[in-house]
């Protein structure tokens, strides 16, 4: 197979007015009793929702190509349009290139198969023949490090050593065009570091890459190009540093709107007994103070005796926990509050909060999905933290 | 779908994967694993011959009814097999097609050339009956893989059709099931159409018509006895003749025109 060569300027997609429609059945009644009883009463049984409207863009050779939206914007459906898995409603895609997509690791990974038939299978789906297989094989099995496991059924390896050997297939697995799509990077951090470290190495050999994302921190380092979609539409397109801001800014509006939501809907009932507000607002930068309060109803929540509260990221990365008894604060009845100073990366944070009686495990309140807040800065430094640190 | 991709390098790997896997898989942690393929047709056979064969004597005015027999069952469950296993072959397989895009035909194909493989080996235990039972090889017996050739397109194309319907409605699955029970005893398998004919000429005729009945009794005709009555010797008249093959394309046309139409949303409704 000879490779196409690069010429930055032309196009690998183009995109013209794409369109799709969803034609979503009222009830999942998949039959001709029910085909008939529409027909019958008269009514559709079915509605149509548009997901994407008019979409034009173009990526070209070389390019590190960001497709980020909020759930539901239409970001998957896209991607699986220009994988040539659904068929556009209207529009044209064009692709010029061999395209590999990674909607999942692992595609077609049967349990009961061995290691080495779900290395060829996996293969022969996407487009490897047998003997490209072959030439890959033992690179695939080295980088997967599951030598000794090659000849055991997939059902016997555990979720881990699965996720290594799908990874390991997919990252020999050469192409013009890669599709990727953020559910690569789930997996404990070790796993998450080989998959920024097979990007990075992308980004190096020039490759022309779609990764579809809500991690704007990988947009930022990775893309060169991105694309913002919301609603179904190009919000915009354009650095993958203006994308960043202009998504940052969508959230923070939705997270606004969610808040005040929220607020009226506590104040109406108050279900839980607890009421949660960050006194200091939404947008911080680096360094801010933030402040956090809690309140309960002293009459429903009674014997709260520890108040924690702990920082995530919107990840899921635990960021800080810290409790009054740890801290040794006495608590009052009914209300606490915690002033942070935020020296904290860029990125969405989120609260979980918990009331306990004497011991830890005595949970009296636990509330999982707390208030959210943005930290936007622009440092020049990536990730978390900013340790203390000397060049030499 | 241009004919060249039907047969390119690409899709033919796939297909071979496919195969492979699926034979793999049907016989895995069983113990006798793949003499199951014999076994089943003969054990199949030994009921159905002791039952029409000894205790209500059918078809005791054809020589060597056994393997006459046997030739039509095997047949059939070829037909069945194939068929069905076409007809849960893409919702089966859902989980595929809703992650990567591939040329859907090659789940369908996948899952008849299984049932093939299948017949193939049938058919080497009915070349083994038909040396025990001392049946003479007659000169028409290479002429056999023309009939089972036809009923291989014809079960592709049933296939297709189905397993396309099946995507959009999950009754179809059981309307199949009882279809076939029916066309089973309507298909001249377990008894002589001579039988039929000699109660009702017209009915006879009527079950004829059957690109099944039609090529199961060729290839009997070819490669057991010439007294078997085929579809052409009994209408005599060439429109006849032509009916069971003009039933199989327009079978073939319809099929392939619905499933290359439906394959494009399979994706978002399977």
């Amino acid at each position: 197979m000879v490779m196409a060569e690069k010429h930055t300027n032309q196009a690998a997609i183009r995109v013209e007015g794409l369109h799709k429609d969803f034609i979503l059945p009222h009830e999942r009644h998949t039959g001709i009793k029910q085909y008939l009883i529409n027909i019958f009463k008269q009514k559709k049984g079915y509605e149509h929702q548009k997901v994407l409207k008019d979409l034009t863009f173009e990526v070209k050779k070389g390019d590190f190509f960001g497709i980020v939206g909020r759930n539901g914007s239409g970001k998957s459906t896209l991607l699986k349009l220009l994988a040539g898995i659904y068929t556009p409603g209207k529009g044209l895609i064009q692709v010029d290139g061999t395209l590999i997509p990674f909607i999942e690791l692992g595609v077609g990974f049967n349990p009961e198969l061995t290691g080495r038939e779900n290395i060829f299978l996996n293969g022969a789906l996407l487009g490897f023949s047998r003997k490209e297989m072959d030439a890959k094989y033992d690179s695939i099995v080295e980088f997967s490090e599951l030598e000794r496991f090659m000849d055991q059924k997939l059902k016997n390896y555990s979720s881990g050593m699965q996720v290594r050997l799908a990874f390991s297939i997919a990252i020999r697995a050469k192409g013009d065009i890669l599709l990727l799509d953020e559910v690569l990077a789930v997996g404990d951090a070790a796993f998450q570091q080989k998959c920024f470290d097979y990007f990075e190495q992308l980004k190096k050999d020039k490759k022309t890459v779609i990764l579809v994302t809500h991690d704007m921190g990988a947009v930022e380092r990775f893309c060169n190009k991105a694309l913002l979609i919301n609603k179904g539409r190009i919000e915009a397109v354009g650095s993958s540093q203006m994308i960043a801001n202009k998504y940052n800014q969508l959230n923070q509006a939705q997270i606004e709107k969610d808040t005040k939501a929220q607020a009226e809907r506590e104040s109406n009932e108050d279900q839980t007994g607890i009421k949660m507000n960050i006194e200091t607002g939404v947008m911080y930068k680096y360094g801010e103070k933030l402040t956090f309060t809690i309140t309960w109803d002293k009459e429903r929540i009674k014997g709260v005796k520890n108040a924690g509260v702990a920082l995530f990221a919107a990840n899921g990365e635990y960021v800080f926990a810290t409790n009054t008894v740890i801290d040794k604060y006495k608590l009052n009845e009914g209300r606490i509050s915690i002033t942070y100073d935020l020296a904290l990366g860029d990125g969405t944070y989120f609260f979980k909060i918990g009331l306990f009686g004497k011991n830890d495990t005595d949970v009296i309140r636990f509330i999982d999905k707390g208030p959210e807040f943005i930290i936007k800065t622009n440092n020049k430094w990536h990730g978390r933290f900013k340790l203390d640190h000397e060049w030499k | 779908m241009k004919i060249s991709n039907i047969v390119s390098r690409k899709n033919r790997i796939l297909l071979r994967e496919l195969v492979v896997t699926e034979f793999k898989l049907r016989y895995q942690d069983s113990i006798l694993g793949f003499l199951w393929s014999l076994l089943k047709p003969l054990l199949m056979f030994a009921i159905l011959y002791f039952v029409f064969g000894q205790l209500l004597r059918i078809g005791s005015d054809i020589e060597h009814y056994a393997v006459y027999l046997l030739l039509g069952v095997v047949l059939w469950n070829f037909f069945v097999e194939a068929t069905g296993q076409g007809l849960s072959a893409i919702v089966a397989r859902g989980d595929l097609i809703r992650k990567i895009n591939f040329p859907k035909y090659i789940i369908v194909v996948s899952g008849t050339i299984s049932a093939l493989i299948n017949l193939t080996i049938n058919l080497v235990v009915i070349g083994v009956f038909m040396a025990i039972n001392g049946v003479d090889l007659l000169a028409t017996a290479p002429l056999v893989v023309l009939p089972i050739a036809m009923l291989y397109v014809l079960s592709l194309a049933i296939a297709f059709f189905l397993s396309a319907a099946n995507v959009k409605y999950r009754d179809v699955g059981h309307i199949w099931d009882i279809f076939v029970q029916a066309a089973f005893y309507a298909t001249p398998i377990l008894y002589p159409i001579s039988m039929v004919l000699e109660r009702s000429s017209f009915i006879g005729h009527v079950l004829m018509l059957s690109p099944v009945a039609q090529t199961i009794q060729d290839a009997r005709y070819f490669l057991i006895t010439h007294q078997t009555i085929t579809s052409s010797q009994l209408f005599g008249k060439w429109y006849f003749d032509l009916i069971p093959y003009a039933l199989t394309a327009i079978v073939v046309v319809v099929a392939s025109l619905y499933f290359k139409k439906s394959s494009k949303y399979f994706a978002e409704n399977v």
